[in-house]
């Protein structure tokens, strides 16, 4: 891989950055990468120097995997021939589980998490949607917490199979 | 208050000092959900807490960072209010202090969010969306509480008369800062006054007023919760691990 990008054109390295980055999974939800969470926000190279800079946005403000996000893209990036590679983070705009890709919805319901609905307009917090079951698929839920096991989940549970299960919440 | 580093320093330090006092409840908490919870919004405000640091550290210019702010000032240094240093008392106070705080920083953050400092807007626009929920999780308990069994209610209601003379510190006017904390006050009583009213809790009324935390003058709490949250890095200066 590093030989093959090391002969490769600008745009194929570049691509090959890409896709290293673009693998990366997420550490507290291994089923999604950081690019089906929304949050591989842009991959650049720079012309002169061939640098390459990753940029990531943390879902919360205070996601305490954000971290070792940055040395797995480091560390992937090195193995794809960029070991001079910079992450940076930015805030602005904010993260919304709206940018959650559809690949990235399938597979969080496949593994058992509730997939956000769309996002309700700014400053409404709506808990009224049904959220469906990701075990049977009902949407006879109730949520147990507002808050999970991570930031970014709440705890339901279904009342038709008694299955409890994470969903992520709408941001 | 004086400027945008003053500001941004008050703003980081009620978000510091309130992800210190709710992290106490961890492993205390009443249920084990609730436990999980009052973890995620510490872990929401310590987040909020170190851009804001880290921010407040760059327009000082003196070069100290988010550890340095955090770990190196004594409580005289501290500029947030007292409502967020006052200790958790029973699990109703912990929820009064939880909803004013939220009542507060939510139109806070939303007002951050468009003015012109394009730092704070970004950490605005980014903090309020968890203050949402904050707010939401605060109000719940309160109505529960509030409207719940007659020792439930006795209990919401004396934690809300505890520590509503609190909460005026925190829209007290300065005109000059990026955000007008006075021009705040409608929207947190057109949150509250509701809350209270379903949770069948009377509000308070308005003879008392304490302050000083603004100015670094704060209540004797303040200095053991910072000898608890500040010890490591003092006996250990530049630690990794």
């Amino acid at each position: 891989m590093s030989a093959r990008s090391a002969v490769a054109s600008g745009a194929g390295r570049l691509s090959d950055a890409r896709a290293a980055a673009a693998s990366v999974v997420d550490p507290e939800i291994r089923v999604i990468t950081i690019d089906e969470l929304g949050i591989l926000r842009a991959i650049e190279e720079d012309p002169t120097t061939g640098r390459v800079t990753v940029t990531i946005t943390p879902t919360y403000t205070g996601c305490p995997a954000m971290d070792v996000i940055r040395a797995d893209i480091r560390r992937a990036l090195a193995a794809a021939g960029h070991p001079d590679a910079e992450v940076r983070t930015v805030y602005s705009p904010p993260w919304s589980t709206d940018w959650i890709s559809e690949g990235g919805r399938t597979k969080l319901a496949a593994a058992g998490i509730a997939p956000p609905a769309p996002v309700p307009a700014p400053g409404v917090v709506s808990l009224t949607l049904a959220v469906r079951c990701p075990q049977c698929g009902s949407p006879e839920t109730e949520q147990v917490s507002r808050f999970g096991s991570t930031a970014c989940k709440a705890l339901w549970r279904c009342r038709s199979c008694s299955e409890p299960f994470d969903h992520l919440k709408a941001l | 208050m004086n400027g945008p580093f003053d500001f941004t320093l008050a703003l980081a330090d009620d978000a510091l000092v309130a992800a210190q006092r709710l992290a106490e409840w961890t492993t205390r908490a009443p249920e084990m959900e609730e436990d999980i919870a009052l973890a995620n919004i510490a872990l929401d405000q310590l987040g909020a807490a170190r851009l804001l640091l880290t921010y407040a550290g760059e327009l000082e210019g003196a070069g100290r960072d988010e550890d340095a702010l955090a770990y190196l000032r004594d409580d005289r240094e501290f500029r947030n209010a007292l409502l967020v240093e006052l200790p958790n008392g029973d699990f109703a106070v912990t929820m009064a202090k939880l909803l004013f705080l939220a009542a507060y920083q939510l139109p806070l953050y939303t007002a951050l969010a468009g003015c012109p400092d394009e730092r704070l807007a970004a950490i605005g626009a980014k903090a309020r969306k968890e203050s949402a929920y904050h707010l939401d999780h605060g109000a719940l308990w309160v109505k529960r509480l509030g409207d719940g069994t007659e020792e439930s209610h006795r209990r919401m209601q004396a934690a809300v008369d505890h520590v509503w003379p609190y909460t005026h510190e925190l829209f007290v006017a300065d005109p000059a800062a990026p955000v007008d904390p006075a021009t705040l006050r409608p929207a947190f009583d057109e949150v509250v006054g509701p809350v209270l009213a379903e949770a069948t809790l009377t509000q308070p009324g308005s003879a008392w007023a304490p302050a000083g935390g603004r100015a670094g003058v704060h209540t004797e709490h303040l200095g053991y919760l910072l000898a608890e949250m500040q010890v490591l890095h003092r006996a250990h200066p530049g630690a990794k691990w």
